[in-house]
Formats: structure tokens, C-alpha cells, sequence
């Protein structure tokens, strides 16, 4: 149960976003810049370096939500499900650029505190060809991810652990970014679910 | 010197801001929601909050400009303030402000830190469901700024006396307000 009353099924951050529409405003704002857009680093690049640094923060609903919207952005395939998974395990064994490589380097340091990150892995980031915007971006969706992780688990919301949930955020958020979304509306994974479980219970 | 090139002589997070204006928007404006709208939790009991995580997290431009903040709401009792960053268990603040710091630092650990037993003490002393939500997202956020500002390595004046004015000016004129992305006259000295 989460730590204050959230409307009942809705994972995740929705639960806390529809509670406070204030704060939820300036948040999807920011996510949209940040990972959304034109930009030098691709969306599935940007997906990626916050489902990393949700994976390090041990945040299961970021973790599944933003490597559901890389895979989509990827393909959404199984094999782009799975190279998350690898990505999430080992990055530095994965088939990803120097650039990207150096830049998830960076935001594990943020993920552990600010003062982690070295010149030396900034240097190293520069030398594979990462600019100053893209540095900046990294550490701010590293720093941004810190945020969102301990808003979602500080305060206990429901997270369940269906592979069908994540699948249907990923496909919506990689088509229609986070601003301007009815975060209220069920999921259809998660309406299925409970109709089918009502019928278990009616037929038994 | 800066991992980045910003503008020069801006504090902080002022320099992160300047250099990317389409995400200092939603960030000033989140700050300024949390810190400084109408709630039942004082701004000054808001910026304690973002105080003592700053502290916690060892980000100097951050704890001493919410601290100085804080302070101008209290009419200068940086003692107080002090006290909170410290020690705020024996500070002179109510005990729901106290559990809701204890909330506070949990989320700096983690968020899976705070407990039910956290919740249940600062909702037994009157802490509401929003101030809770409230507390637990400020604490998130400041987990945020901290390392924007240190993951850059920007520069922070270390003495407390730079962050007089600015305090004052984020006190009572806010965050959102244009002349944030000026230099602060102190650290123009």
C-alpha cells in the first residue's frame, strides 16, 4: 500500500501525478525536453540513460517504463526488449558507441552523488566526440532520474510486475511524449487483467 | 573550473540555467511550486527541507542558499536554520516539521528508506497527506539540484555571507522571476 492515498490503479508516478497536478506540470515538462525531441543524442539514447540510472536506483516502475520507451524507439521488438535488459546488466559489453558509452559512464557517477563525476570522465566523454550540451543533458537526466526514482518509491506506489503494463506505457510514450496525456486513463493491460480476474472469481 | 563552459562568474546552479534556458523553465518553476505556493507547510519550514537534504548531500551552493532562503523567512535566525542542517531532532521547530525531516532524509538515502513507522509518526503529530507527498518531492528534487550543480562541478562560493542577498531575493521575489538569471551582486565582488 502506498504511503498516502493515491487513486487506486494507477502505477507508479501516475498515482502521485494526478494526486498533485501542480508539481506534475513542471515535471512532464521537464522529461519532455529532456527526452524528447530533436536533439543530438537520439530519444532511444536518452531512454536509455535514465532507464540505466533507474536500474541503479533500484526503481522497478522507471526502470520498466523508460526501457519500455528505448525498445519501442527502438523497434520494440523482442531483441530490443532484450538489449535493454543487456544494456541495464553490462553496458560496456554491449554493441553501444565510445560516446554513449562514456556518457552512461557520467551518469552512474551522478546516480552515486554529483562530486563522483571526474574531469577524467568528462575528458574521456570529450575525446569519443561528446559535446557540451550533450554532457550537460547527461548529467541532468542522470540528476533528474534521482529525483523521479525516489518520488516513485519514497512514497511506495504500486508498481506491479507485468511485462504487458510496461510494454503498453513504452509504445505510448515513444508515439506521444509526456506532455499533455490523460495520466488518469486505466491502462488497458492493467483494465484486462483485473476484468479477467472478476470473471475467474464469478465463474469459480 | 566547470566540466562544461558556462558563463562566467554565475554561482551555482545560475550557470547550468543560463546555459540551457528549455530546461531551467520547468526547473525554476517546480522550485517555485514547492518552495514558495500557498501550502500548509511555511516556505521557511520548505526551505528547511531543502536545506538539511543539501546538507546531507554536501552541496554547498544549495545548502547555503535554501539556508540563507529559509533564514529570510525567519528574519535572520540562521541559528535555527543551522540547527536544522545539523541536528534538526534538537532543533526548536514542531515535532511533525521534525518527522517530516526525518521523512526528508530518508529520501536522500533512498526512497525505498522511508518506512510505514515514518509515515505513521508524522501523520500521528499532524503531518496531512499532501504535506507528506509535499515532503518526500521536495527532498526528491533537491536529490536532483544537488548533483546538477556538483555533477558539473560548478563554482560555489564557500562563505555564507554570498548568500545573503540571494536568500533574500528568493525569499520574496521567488524563483521564476526574470533577474534570477542575473548575477547576484555578492558574487559580482
Amino acid at each position: 500500500m502506498a504511503h498516502i492515498a493515491l487513486t487506486e490503479g494507477l502505477p507508479g508516478i501516475r498515482g502521485p501525478m494526478v494526486f498533485s497536478p501542480e508539481t506534475t506540470k513542471p515535471l512532464c515538462e521537464l522529461v519532455q525536453v529532456l527526452l524528447t525531441g530533436p536533439h543530438s543524442l537520439t530519444a532511444a539514447e536518452r531512454e536509455m540513460i535514465a532507464t540505466y540510472v533507474s536500474s541503479e536506483n533500484d526503481c522497478y516502475y522507471c526502470q520498466h517504463c523508460h526501457g519500455s520507451t528505448a525498445a519501442q524507439h527502438l523497434g520494440g521488438g523482442e531483441r530490443n526488449y532484450e538489449f535493454i535488459a543487456e544494456m541495464k546488466r553490462d553496458f560496456k559489453s554491449t554493441g553501444l558507441s565510445p560516446k554513449m558509452k562514456a556518457l552512461l559512464n557520467i551518469a552512474g557517477k551522478v546516480q552515486k552523488g554529483g562530486k563522483h563525476v571526474t574531469t577524467v570522465d568528462v575528458e574521456r566523454a570529450r575525446q569519443v566526440g561528446a559535446s557540451d550540451k550533450e554532457i550537460h543533458d547527461t548529467v541532468l537526466i542522470a540528476a533528474a532520474f534521482c529525483m523521479f526514482n525516489r518520488y516513485v518509491d519514497g512514497l511506495a506506489t504500486w508498481q506491479p510486475h507485468d511485462a504487458d503494463v510496461y510494454r503498453e506505457i513504452g509504445e505510448h510514450t515513444a508515439r506521444l511524449g509526456y506532455v499533455g496525456r490523460d495520466y488518469k486513463k486505466p491502462l488497458e493491460a492493467i483494465t484486462s487483467r483485473q476484468e479477467s480476474s472478476v470473471k475467474k472469481v464469478a465463474g469459480s | 573550473m566547470a566540466h562544461i563552459q558556462l558563463p562566467e562568474g554565475m554561482p551555482g546552479i545560475v550557470g547550468p540555467l543560463a546555459f540551457s534556458p528549455e530546461t531551467a523553465k520547468p526547473l525554476l518553476e517546480l522550485a517555485e511550486v514547492l518552495l514558495r505556493a500557498p501550502n500548509t507547510l511555511a516556505s521557511a519550514e520548505r526551505e528547511m527541507i531543502a536545506a538539511h537534504v543539501s546538507y546531507r548531500n554536501e552541496c554547498d551552493f544549495c545548502q547555503l542558499s535554501h539556508s540563507a532562503a529559509a533564514a529570510a523567512h525567519l528574519n535572520g535566525n540562521y541559528d535555527l536554520v543551522e540547527q536544522i542542517k545539523v541536528n534538526p531532532e534538537g532543533a526548536d521547530v514542531s515535532d511533525k516539521l521534525k518527522a517530516l525531516l526525518a521523512i526528508a532524509g530518508k529520501v536522500q538515502q533512498g526512497g525505498k528508506q522511508v518506512s510505514a513507522a515514518d509515515v505513521a509518526l508524522a501523520r500521528k503529530l499532524g503531518a496531512t497527506d499532501k504535506e507528506i507527498h509535499d515532503t518526500v518531492l521536495i527532498a526528491a528534487a533537491f536529490c536532483m539540484y544537488n548533483r546538477y550543480v556538483d555533477g558539473l562541478a560548478t563554482w560555489q562560493p564557500r562563505e555564507r555571507e554570498a548568500y545573503r542577498e540571494m536568500g533574500e531575493q528568493l525569499a520574496h521575489q521567488g524563483y521564476t522571476r526574470d533577474r534570477f538569471r542575473e548575477t547576484p551582486r555578492a558574487a559580482q565582488a
